[in-house]
């Protein structure tokens, strides 16, 4: 591939989904697109390039761009995270909602569904939580990873790693050589196909958002304005949820990490009148210590 | 450091078990059947074990029975990992006292997932 096909590539994909490809990625972009293009009736990816810079490329650039997302994901991914969700997020927000008897939950890149999924399943082993509204709006761009997830569907492999087997005995139903989700936790979840460069205003405001594994892929400013949408998206007095190896170092004041839970932020409350009350009580003279 | 007793007829199986769990820091034993197993258990009393389901002589099944009988044989953590993959094995293996469940074919990350579910790593 020319240096000007892998640029014209990196463009596009900068543009469509955000993501960042370091100058030694070609063998990436090779090894995933070349079955794009030979589906596309290409032999190279110069003929491929050359097709997406044609009128009419709309599809195959979604294609394109689909093709180099990292889908990668597991139940209860990193353990502590849910544990967080189970040990302070519910029980902190059932008092918050204690009158609404409402909790809503966006899982914003939920690739094949195993992050909503986990927090369904979760959601669903609280008793004291009986007759309350969940919504769990899961979202992302890819819509393969889409039909995946809405199927429920996973193989004997996927459901082992971080699934424990009293989840997999209560929750799935074997067919064939695949492990299906009940439909009772299958319908907790709403899958959406949305990119989180676009405006998602329309999502509504929500009590807890995991943003788990994505925004890695991004640079610095395009994280920024995500993060920055995502924290309009939130409850004033709800958590946000990043990956394991995430952190908000570097992106304002939009999130704080949440005492004593690592892995856990709430939106950073802005105390408006707390500057000019100190200047009053310094001027005054008022300060005990 | 944590003991491991690898109970499995096939000795590429142990093999594979062992290099895995060794990795995690496990000292390991390694027993061919349940009745080899459980004389191992008097001995020493493992604080994990990984067992098989089907194997001559005793199979996985019997001796995690024989095992939850024994004084001091709720200790240790019980992770099966058979080709057994169906709803009823599992649940019959739950049954009897085990606490965790590896459906093969199995990795390193499997493994690791499921000794971290039951606490041991
Ligand atoms: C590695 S997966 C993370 C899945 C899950 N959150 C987890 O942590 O296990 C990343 C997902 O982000 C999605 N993605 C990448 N760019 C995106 C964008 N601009 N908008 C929405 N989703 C995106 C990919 O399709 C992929 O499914």
């Amino acid at each position: 591939m020319s240096p000007q096909d892998y640029e014209f590539l990196c463009k596009l994909l900068k543009e469509r989904s955000g993501l960042v490809l370091a100058p030694d990625k070609q063998y990436l972009v090779e090894s995933r697109l070349l079955p794009v293009a030979r589906k596309a009736g290409c032999d190279t990816l110069e003929a491929l390039v050359r097709k997406l810079k044609a009128p009419g490329s709309e599809p195959l650039k979604v294609e394109v761009t689909e093709a180099m997302t990292i889908n990668e994901s597991f139940f209860f991914r990193d353990k502590i995270p849910y544990d967080r969700f189970r040990d302070t997020v519910i029980p902190d927000m059932m008092q918050k909602r204690a009158v609404q008897r409402k909790l809503r939950i966006w899982s914003a890149a939920c690739s094949t569904g195993q992050e909503p999924y986990s927090l369904a399943m979760m959601l669903d082993g609280f008793s004291t939580l009986a007759g309350w509204q969940f919504d769990i709006i899961a979202t992302d761009i890819s819509n393969d990873v889409l039909d995946k997830a809405r199927s429920g569907s996973y193989s004997q492999f996927e459901v082992q790693r971080g699934l424990p087997i009293s989840m997999l005995m209560q929750h799935f139903e074997q067919v064939g050589d695949q492990w299906r989700l009940s439909a009772k936790i299958r319908k907790m979840v709403q899958f959406r196909q949305l990119n989180l460069l676009t405006d998602f205003s329309i999502l509504g405001q929500f009590d807890a958002v995991f943003c788990r594994n994505v925004l890695i892929y991004f640079d610095q400013p395009t994280k920024v304005d995500v993060l920055t949408r995502i924290r309009q998206r939130l409850a004033p007095d709800g958590y946000f949820v990043l990956g394991a190896a995430e952190t908000v170092v570097g992106v304002g004041d939009l999130f704080s990490p949440v005492p004593d839970k690592r892995g856990l932020y709430c939106p950073t409350v802005k105390r408006e009148a707390a500057p000019k009350l100190a200047l009053v009580s310094a001027s005054g003279g008022q300060r005990v210590a | 450091m944590k003991r491991c007793l690898i109970i499995d007829d096939s000795s590429v199986i142990r093999k594979v078990a062992r290099r895995i769990l060794e990795g995690f820091g496990f000292a390991i034993t390694e027993a061919s059947d349940g009745r080899q197993a459980l004389d191992a258990c008097m001995k020493e009393m493992p604080d994990a074990i990984l067992l098989d389901w089907n194997m001559p002589v005793m199979d996985g099944y019997e001796f995690l029975r024989a095992l939850r009988a024994m004084p001091g044989g709720d200790r240790p953590k019980v992770v099966f990992c058979t080709t057994e993959n169906d709803l009823a094995h599992i649940a019959r293996a739950m049954h009897a006292g085990a606490d965790e469940y590896i459906m093969k074919p199995f990795d390193k990350e499997i493994v690791e997932a499921k000794f971290q579910e039951v606490g041991l790593i």
